[in-house]
């Protein structure tokens, strides 16, 4: 058996060895076989091997566990022990940064969650967490492996404790290439961002079978939990792509954006955009008219390097934008009030789509960048009743924790609580600029003078000069530079040198909140 | 010489006006409307004056409000520039009422050829050769039906008081008559205030060329060559250029001829211009004479080396043009494009918006080139739908007319218009259209070489390959950057692969890509080697680029999955991909559009003005739906096909935006 020897570099390698080592990784590589790798081909998904070579840099990938196979031996399962048990695994670079990664393994029993499987990603995990260094996973699972019963679930309570313990530690993103239903959402869900692919991936905790059986509701998976519904009405997920292969590329790019973990800072990227780059437009962003809505996404395109804006949840809460620019190759997390939509108002979901990325930013030693043009909270029963008070505490909450970098611009309405909400001085704002056309006020001039001009309603003369007497004093920012809650007004056209400034001054910012198990948020 | 002239009007004419008058080291005062306030030729005048809210009827065209503002500023003369007042009688009597000059021609001359039917008499009196037609106002459309029958089809219906046009239509049947003539009414009472119509003969290959003159208050007439103002759409010029490819010497001089008999018939002084019809056989009829600065005499004024705005100074001042017929001299070619705010992709409709990016061309004046932009935008500045949605008027002048095109080329894939729709990429198509470029052109150019309306350009392999090697490098450029990021397990860069497959227009190209110190070697398969240099930044959309020695630019942007690129009006989607991402992208589905052939959604921001039919009418294709009236044009929106009309979302008299949902059908 052990006959014959050859030697490389000074190393004895046994050739029955080396072939049987070969034979078995082909095998592994082979996943599910030919038959259904030709079906997720069909389906245009890639598998899980494409996937990760795509994913990281060119031979950068290093796989843990190719030779894990489940242990279990019910149903007939002791005959079917497929190398690698529908999970691949290991870490790689993305543009020489390190990445750890899973990716599940459709065509191998449908990627089903084995005890093994979710002892695969586990370990992954813990080395992640070790070292330092993000996770993303590729979801692409039929749900637990129903023959392991138990073993399974424990498996998958194994992950989310995992997903807990590395949350706030390092970056976890998680791309949804295929199904992921029941128990199985809760590991994405735990995670930092949920990218999906259109048409082919889905997420739902119960499928049209049983809601239909459940409560008569007729429901496609598509609609109940398809990309489209998670990135426009529940905001489970935070960004939708055609296809696998976009899906992949724009994952690269995100991962260019993120630190890789709560001690590092932002990676930096090679910059050539003048920081001292003068942007004669901004001049006249803001309309005369103070009601017509102009488009924040200009403000933000024109001051971040080389009009790089990544936008999260962009088709959700679109009263509020949330994203990530760079200021001199540096990452910074951005929320801006949105007045093309709801004027820009805070509501329900705009608070929580914003306070979840500050708080991210936050986690991660991402500066935050606040433009705000807020006239206030959104009124009604269905806000009021839906829980506004809570969920808009929640961003009030998250600035107010938040001990990294903040700057703030006022570009228009800075309107009640809403103007204490979006990184106000008093929420320790580092530095906190205006536009000239900043209005800091309790509320907009006309409701205003209904307070406070109660008895003379009547007269529209009398009305129509306290209004202008109470824009003279308001409509403007001079009372709160006066009171230093604005450090200083700033001309539109020089917005980004003055905000790529105050970020570089913030560099060695030190500041820490008094010691705590944690917090306790209005979750 | 005058102290201080003020400028009636806004927008790029009221710049180019202050140029001259700065140069003449006369002091200007402009006048704006609210909406103007953040204009630039506001930023550029000595003053200027508000004269009141947006709309034009209580602002530009308030001679009350104007002659108040000259006299609160002390001009003491008058510019109109071109529209608004410039040809309103009323407006040179009231100035001289207030002890006023007005800097263009005597009252008179305004009067006579303002009217069409006036204008036509005097000119068949003083011999100048005129188009067949109906000498009389159309009252009934029974009258226009009659009337169009004896000219013979196909017929125009003008507006009387008409220009620009507005107010025209072209019909080749009796129900086109009948439709004409009910939207002319409309157009013509809407812009003019003056509904008055007639009828004359169309002529099929027609050109349009037109003569400028200039006259002095001493009896001194003379004419400064011909433009050929062929390419219009919708009776709209697009493109002029100076002289025409169609007219010979001895045609120059008969047409500036006649167009000088005309000026002296009506004692003509300041600049005008007179507009001819030219049939195949450079048969040539009067058309109508323009009383006032045209859109584009700056290809005069390149050709012949005359300021016609200086003249216009100098002539209202009584001075004597100082130079003589002889002295005029046609050098060189001038092309004039003019970039409108208006969506080539949906059948020119007008776009508003604000401008995100506004970035022309650097202006040039060599011995050999010259490039100039008139405008009156800057970035960040708004159009309206208050005003003309003209951007720019870019020139360019050189030695011969293919110089010119190719000047023109390159200075349309050096500007930079962002944040509204506009027809950049169709001034491109036609400067590189071959018989745009062969000179074979008529006024029916667009319509026939365009039929299907403007898709886009379909690059040559030439025109493609370059820009294959341009993005090639681009991409190679921010692929050495990001793998330059912070952070790395390895502190040795790894080296970026040189194996590249580009993707556009349907072709794969695949490239080996070396980056040296300073440029760029893009290798193709069939062992063309391109040498490339370029000048760009991440964040640039402008791409100026050297390959194998010739310059080139082109615009591009990072979008999601590849790069959109726009060269010599071609809009494109490329991708650049590895070896490995082309056997996968093998795997990945197409995707169908969503379909939406099933609604009739609303191109344009605009006012609702009629719907044309009822919920449940069944309807054929081309015909009318509703009516948008928007910057003023009455816009018809015709089916693309036939029909049910199952619900209607919008109503008469409301405004709506662009993409808002008008109706469904089944």
């Amino acid at each position: 058996m052990y006959s014959k020897v050859t030697w490389i570099g000074g190393l004895k390698i046994l050739e029955d060895i080396k072939r049987n080592l070969e034979e078995r990784r082909e095998l592994a590589r082979r996943g599910g076989g030919e038959k259904r790798i030709a079906a997720q081909h069909a389906k245009g998904k890639l598998t899980a091997r494409e996937r990760i070579d795509l994913l990281l840099d060119d031979d950068s990938f290093e796989e843990f566990d190719m030779f894990v196979k489940h242990r279990s031996t019910e149903f007939g399962m002791q005959n079917d022990r497929p190398s690698g048990d529908g999970v691949v695994t290991g870490w790689g670079t993305i543009h020489g940064r390190q990445i750890y990664v899973f990716s599940q393994d459709f065509t191998v029993f449908g990627g089903s969650l084995s005890e093994t499987h979710a002892q695969k990603i586990c370990k992954i995990m813990d080395m992640a967490i070790r070292n330092k260094a993000p996770i993303i996973g590729i979801n692409d699972s039929g749900g637990a492996r129903i023959q392991e019963g138990v073993a399974s679930l424990a498996g998958y309570a194994e992950v989310f404790q995992r997903n807990v313990l590395a949350s706030g530690v390092v970056p976890q993103i998680s791309l949804i290439m295929g199904p992921c239903a029941g128990g199985a959402v809760y590991s994405p869900a735990m995670t930092d961002f949920i990218f999906m692919v259109k048409d082919t991936s889905y997420m739902f905790v119960t499928g049209p079978e049983v809601v239909k059986t459940v409560t008569n509701e007729i429901v496609s998976a598509e609609e109940l939990g398809g990309a489209t519904t998670h990135t426009t009405k529940s905001s489970v997920a935070d960004c939708a792509y055609e296809n696998d292969m976009v899906t992949i590329a724009e994952t690269r790019r995100f991962m260019n954006f993120l630190p890789a973990n709560n001690r590092s800072k932002s990676p930096i990227l090679p910059f050539h955009d003048d920081i001292n780059r003068v942007e004669v437009g901004l001049d006249t962003l803001i309309p005369d008219n103070p009601n017509t809505p102009y488009d924040m996404k200009e403000l933000i395109l024109k001051l971040g390097d080389d009009g790089d804006f990544f936008e999260i949840q962009e088709n959700f809460a679109k009263n509020i934008l949330i994203g990530f620019i760079r200021l001199e190759g540096r990452t910074i997390g951005v929320v801006a009030n949105q007045p093309l939509v709801l004027a820009g108002c805070l509501d329900i979901d705009s608070s929580k789509k914003a306070a979840r990325f500050v708080r991210f930013c936050d986690a991660f030693e991402v500066p935050i960048l606040t433009l705000v043009d807020v006239p206030g909270f959104l009124p009604g029963t269905g806000q009021e009743h839906n829980g506004v008070i809570k969920h808009g505490a929640k961003l009030l909450f998250a600035y107010g924790e938040a001990t990294v970098p903040k700057v703030t611009l006022i570009t228009r309405k800075a309107y009640g609580g809403a103007y204490d909400v979006m990184a106000s001085k008093h929420l320790r704002g580092d530095f906190n600029y205006a536009w000239p056309t900043a209005e800091i006020a309790v509320m907009g001039s006309k409701g205003a003078v209904e307070i406070l001009y109660k008895s003379d309603q009547k007269d529209p003369e009398k009305t129509l000069k306290q209004i202008a007497e109470y824009e003279e004093k308001f409509t403007n920012p001079f009372i709160a530079a006066e009171r230093g809650f604005i450090d200083d007004i700033i001309v539109p056209r020089n917005s980004r040198r003055r905000i790529a400034r105050a970020f570089t001054s913030l560099r060695g910012k030190d500041l820490k909140n008094p010691w705590k198990k944690h917090d306790n948020i209005p979750l | 010489m005058f102290k201080k002239i003020l400028i009636a009007n806004r927008g790029e004419i009221a710049c180019r006006i202050i140029k001259t008058a700065k140069k003449l080291g006369i002091k200007t005062v402009a006048v704006y409307s609210d909406a103007d306030l953040n204009s630039l030729h506001v930023e550029m005048a000595d003053e200027a004056i508000n004269i009141g809210p947006a709309l034009v009827s209580a602002s530009y065209l308030s001679i009350e409000k104007i002659i108040c503002a000259a006299q609160e500023s002390g001009a003491e003369a008058i510019h109109p520039g071109y529209g608004f007042l410039s040809e309103n009688p009323k407006f040179p009597i009231a100035l001289e009422k207030a002890g006023l000059i007005f800097i263009g021609p005597p009252v008179e001359a305004i009067k006579s050829m303002g009217d069409k039917i006036t204008s036509k008499e005097l000119a068949k009196k003083a011999g100048v050769s005129i188009v067949p037609g109906h000498m009389g106002l159309i009252k009934t459309v029974e009258e226009a039906v009659e009337v169009s029958m004896k000219i013979g089809y196909p017929v125009m219906i003008k507006a009387s008081a008409g220009g620009g046009g507005k107010g025209m239509r072209v019909a080749w049947n009796d129900n086109e008559v009948k439709e004409g003539f009910y939207a002319s009414k409309n157009e013509a009472s809407n812009s003019f205030g003056d509904d008055r119509l007639f009828i004359e003969k169309y002529i099929v290959k027609p050109r349009h060329i037109e003569i400028q003159i200039l006259g002095d208050s001493h009896n001194n007439l003379v004419h400064l060559g011909e433009r050929e103002c062929s390419i219009q759409r919708r009776n709209q010029k697009v493109i002029e250029e100076a002289p025409s490819t169609f007219i010979d010497k001895k045609t120059r001089k008969k047409m500036g001829e006649q167009a000088c008999k005309l000026a002296k018939a009506v004692g003509y002084t300041s600049a005008g211009t007179v507009e001819f019809i030219v049939d195949k056989d450079k048969n040539f009829y009067f058309l109508e004479m323009n009383t006032r600065l045209q859109v584009e005499h700056p290809v005069t004024e390149l050709i012949t080396g005359i300021d016609l705005v200086e003249e216009m100074i100098k002539v209202a001042q009584g001075k004597k043009i100082s130079f003589t017929q002889d002295d005029i001299k046609l050098n060189g070619w001038a092309i004039e494009s003019r970039l409108y705010a208006e969506d080539p992709y949906r059948n020119f409709l007008p776009s508003i918006g604000r401008l995100t990016r506004y970035r022309p061309p650097n202006e040039l004046t060599l011995p050999e080139l010259v490039v100039r932009n008139d405008t009156g935008v800057t970035e960040g500045g708004e159009i309206s739908i208050f005003y003309d949605p003209m951007i720019a008027k870019l020139c360019t002048w050189a030695k011969s007319r293919p110089e010119a095109i190719k000047l023109m080329q390159d200075s349309l894939d050096n500007f930079e218009i962002e944040g509204v729709g506009h027809n950049l990429p169709f001034l491109s198509a036609v400067m590189g259209h071959p018989r745009f470029l062969s000179g074979d052109i008529t006024t029916a150019f667009i319509e026939e070489e365009y039929q299907e309306g403007f898709v886009g350009v379909r690059l040559e392999k030439k025109d493609l390959r370059l820009l294959c090697s341009a993005i090639a490098s681009i991409h190679i450029f921010k692929e050495i950057r990001k793998s330059n990021i912070s952070g790395r397990v390895n502190d040795k860069v790894e080296a970026v692969v040189d194996d590249w497959h580009v993707f556009v227009q349907g072709v794969q190209s695949r490239v080996k890509v070396v980056k040296s110190e300073n440029d760029v070697l893009v290798q193709y398969a069939d062992i063309e080697t391109q040498k490339v240099n370029f000048k760009w930044s991440p964040g640039d959309v402008l791409v100026k680029f050297t390959i194998n020695g010739e310059k080139y630019s082109l615009k591009v942007n990072n979008i999601i999955d590849g790069y959109r690129v726009r060269f010599r009006g071609a809009d494109l989607k490329v991708q650049v991909k590895t070896s490995r991402q082309v056997q996968m992208s093998l795997v990945m589905l197409e995707k169908k559009e969503a379909d939406t052939s099933k609604s009739l959604l609303c191109p344009m921001p605009g006012l609702v003005t009629s719907i044309d039919v009822s919920e449940g009418d069944e309807f054929e294709q081309g015909q009318t739906l509703c009516t948008i009236e928007a910057m003023k044009m009455e816009n018809m929106l015709k089916a693309e096909k036939k029909g049910v009309v199952k619900t209607i979302l919008a109503r008469v008299n409301q405004s709506i935006s662009v993409d808002q949902l008008i109706m469904e059908f089944e």
